[in-house]
């Protein structure tokens, strides 16, 4: 599903430049649920960023869902986005003037789909995060996890190949956490790719497969926690 | 289509989250425009109220002699009176081509003498005569309210009939008493009256309308002036500047009277199209002037609602972030934006087109039930063409205020916007 090789990143700000991802090889399996791990500085948002087509790379090549992302242009990458990812962020990222069910069908719009198709998407998509009754709630009269669930439905509105959840946990409770972390393993169940950006073990710990990254590598801490995890099953 | 109502739903409603901003912003393109409509409305009420000062015939000539040669010419002494014979009337309509129609005019009490005595029954006055044609009013500015006007049959039989002004009406006859009909003494001769008219000329209708009009070889021959005749009105051909006819009517004359060309004293003329050309290039100016000024205030609204864009563009870089996170294409975005100001400005403008349409409406109608004739202004008005402008100078600049926001805002970087604090 997503194959990076020997991805770098350089960040440059006047004369000097920074290596920021020191050749990543990276290859996700369609159906996995993977989280990536790293402290602060260890490049693991540039490394979502480009894997969400947000960012260029300066050196590798990516291919998602059998398509090369190499120096698209900013129409074809919003095309790629809409049609292959969807996004959960830390922040929940709702548009405060829309409705959940609004919120959901955004991503729909931007495909071109018809309003009532989307609004009956969207309510699909709401019940199955449990909110069916809440649609017509605006976001600030929903509890945060409500949030990131309504953020969830919108993600898988458009039945992307591939989640991207970017710290999906970070502004939430430990309850919370443990309801929106079911709601992904159930999401995976569906058959769905999830990639997780977390730096909390316990969030970490629940996804089947832990990519640790340090300095801009992938570090061999991949190994040990996967042993870690045999010995636990 | 489904893209618009969800687009505009949203327009609104970011609009309406901030209704004061909103306001005055629209309020820029709103005065911008009412001040255009407005403006463009009094340029042309003025025109309107000069313009009708000015004859129907607005190219005529009037040519005339001022007296006596001052340059000898083809051994011809100077100090010799030229006067314009009756036949050059004629003459000068057969051999001067850039000239459709010459008429000549006789006076008693305008040109030279004193304005004769006139008497109906018991009631008299002293008003000015002057000698008239068929199809007079055109020339003279004049509009007949009662009876009928000189024509073709009363020039060539001489008949002593006259045209006159409503104020000698008033004069010569009591309040009931029809005047058509009737005959009046001019200097002891009788002429019939078959007409009466009032003024045209703007500041001069007191005095026109004081006059008596009767054909002009009736004049000459019942007042003795047979021999000669005092001025010339000339009309050129269509399509020919009044200045033309002008200069080669006056060398004909020049020519048949042995006047040297080098004499410049002796013909004098008026054209009329000079003067009717210098008004309507002020009212040219006033017009350019006008647009100029609104064109200018349609611009500092629009740079307003462009600065107003701005900000909300920066305000709202998260939200155009998420959406380009979801997969908003720049156009998409660019589309948003624009969408936003055309709204804005087309709305305001529009008003400010209406309003300035009504206060121009109101104005026409206020001054109609005041009389109507307010010397140098009347019936001021917004043409249909006008108003098109109007609206494409308000295209123009909502496209234009946008530009810059829709190119900001399709310029956000998701990653940036997104960012957490």
């Amino acid at each position: 599903m997503i194959r990076l090789s020997d991805i770098h990143k350089y960040y440059r700000s006047g004369e000097q430049s920074l290596h920021v991802l020191k050749g990543i090889d990276l290859h996700i399996q369609e159906g996995e649920l993977v989280s990536i791990m790293g402290s602060s500085g260890s490049g693991k948002s540039t490394l979502l960023n480009i894997l969400g087509v947000l960012d260029s790379y300066d050196q590798g090549s990516y291919a998602l869902a059998g398509h090369s992302v190499t120096n698209l242009r900013e129409t074809q990458a919003a095309h790629l986005r809409n049609k292959f990812l969807g996004f959960v962020f830390q922040s929940f990222n709702l548009l405060p003037f829309k409705n959940a069910a609004e919120n959901v069908a955004l991503p729909l719009y931007y495909q071109g789909v018809g309003r009532k198709e989307r609004n009956y998407r969207a309510e699909q998509y709401l019940e199955m995060v449990g909110l069916s009754d809440r649609k017509h709630f605006m976001p600030n009269q929903l509890s945060g996890g409500q949030k990131q669930r309504v953020a969830i439905a919108r993600a898988l509105v458009c039945k992307p190949k591939v989640i991207l959840a970017d710290e999906p946990t970070g502004a939430l409770d430990s309850r919370t956490t443990q309801e929106i972390m079911s709601l992904f393993k159930e999401v995976h169940r569906l058959g769905n790719t999830i990639i997780i950006v977390t730096h909390e073990p316990d969030v970490a710990n629940q996804t089947h497969r832990q990519i640790y990254l340090k300095d801009g590598r992938v570090t061999t801490a991949d190994q040990v926690h996967l042993q870690h995890e045999a010995v636990a099953i | 289509m489904f893209i618009d109502t969800e687009k505009w739903q949203e327009i609104f409603r970011t609009l309406g989250q901030h209704k004061l901003r909103t306001a005055l912003t629209a309020f820029g393109v709103f005065w911008g425009i009412f001040m255009l409509t407005v403006l463009l409305g009094a340029g042309k009420g003025l025109e309107n109220g000069v313009t009708n000062g000015f004859p129907r015939v607005s190219n005529f000539i009037n040519i005339w002699s001022q007296g006596t040669t001052q340059v000898p010419y083809q051994g011809m002494p100077i100090g010799r009176e030229i006067l314009f014979d009756p036949g050059d009337a004629a003459a000068i309509v057969k051999n001067v081509n850039s000239v459709s129609l010459v008429k000549g005019q006789n006076s008693i009490g305008i040109w030279g003498g004193t304005p004769p005595y006139t008497v109906y029954k018991s009631k008299n006055g002293a008003f000015a005569v002057q000698g008239g044609f068929a199809n007079i009013e055109g020339i003279q500015a004049l509009r007949i309210i009662k009876g009928r006007s000189i024509n073709a049959f009363d020039e060539q039989q001489r008949r002593k009939v006259v045209l006159i002004g409503q104020r000698v009406v008033e004069q010569l006859f009591s309040k009931d008493e029809d005047a058509l009909g009737k005959d009046i003494t001019i200097n002891g001769i009788s002429f019939t009256v078959i007409g009466v008219f009032e003024s045209l000329q703007r500041g001069n209708e007191q005095q026109q309308e004081e006059r008596i009009y009767l054909p002009n070889d009736t004049l000459r021959y019942a007042f003795n002036q047979i021999g000669w005749v005092d001025n010339l009105i000339v009309v050129p051909k269509p399509g020919v500047h009044a200045r033309v006819a002008e200069e080669e009517a006056k060398k004909y004359l020049a020519e048949i009277h042995k006047v040297s060309p080098d004499d410049k004293g002796v013909l004098d003329s008026f054209n009329l199209q000079d003067e009717y050309d210098k008004v309507q290039g002020l009212f040219l100016g006033i017009t350019v002037f006008s647009w100029v000024v609104a064109i200018g205030t349609i611009f500092a609204g629009a740079v307003g609602v462009g600065n107003i864009m701005l900000i909300v563009v920066k305000e709202r870089t998260r939200e155009i972030g998420l959406r380009k996170a979801l997969g908003a294409t720049p156009a998409s975005i660019i589309a948003m934006i624009m969408q936003e100001s055309l709204l804005i400005t087309a709305v305001a403008g529009y008003a400010g087109l209406v309003v300035g349409a009504l206060t121009i409406e109101a104005v026409a109608k206020m001054l109609e039930a005041s009389g109507g004739n307010s010397g140098f202004f009347s019936n001021p008005e917004v043409d249909f063409q006008t108003a098109l402008m109007a609206l494409a100078v308000l295209i123009a600049a909502g496209v234009l205020a946008s530009l810059l926001p829709a190119a900001k805002a399709a310029a956000v970087n998701p990653i940036v916007a997104l960012q957490d604090e």
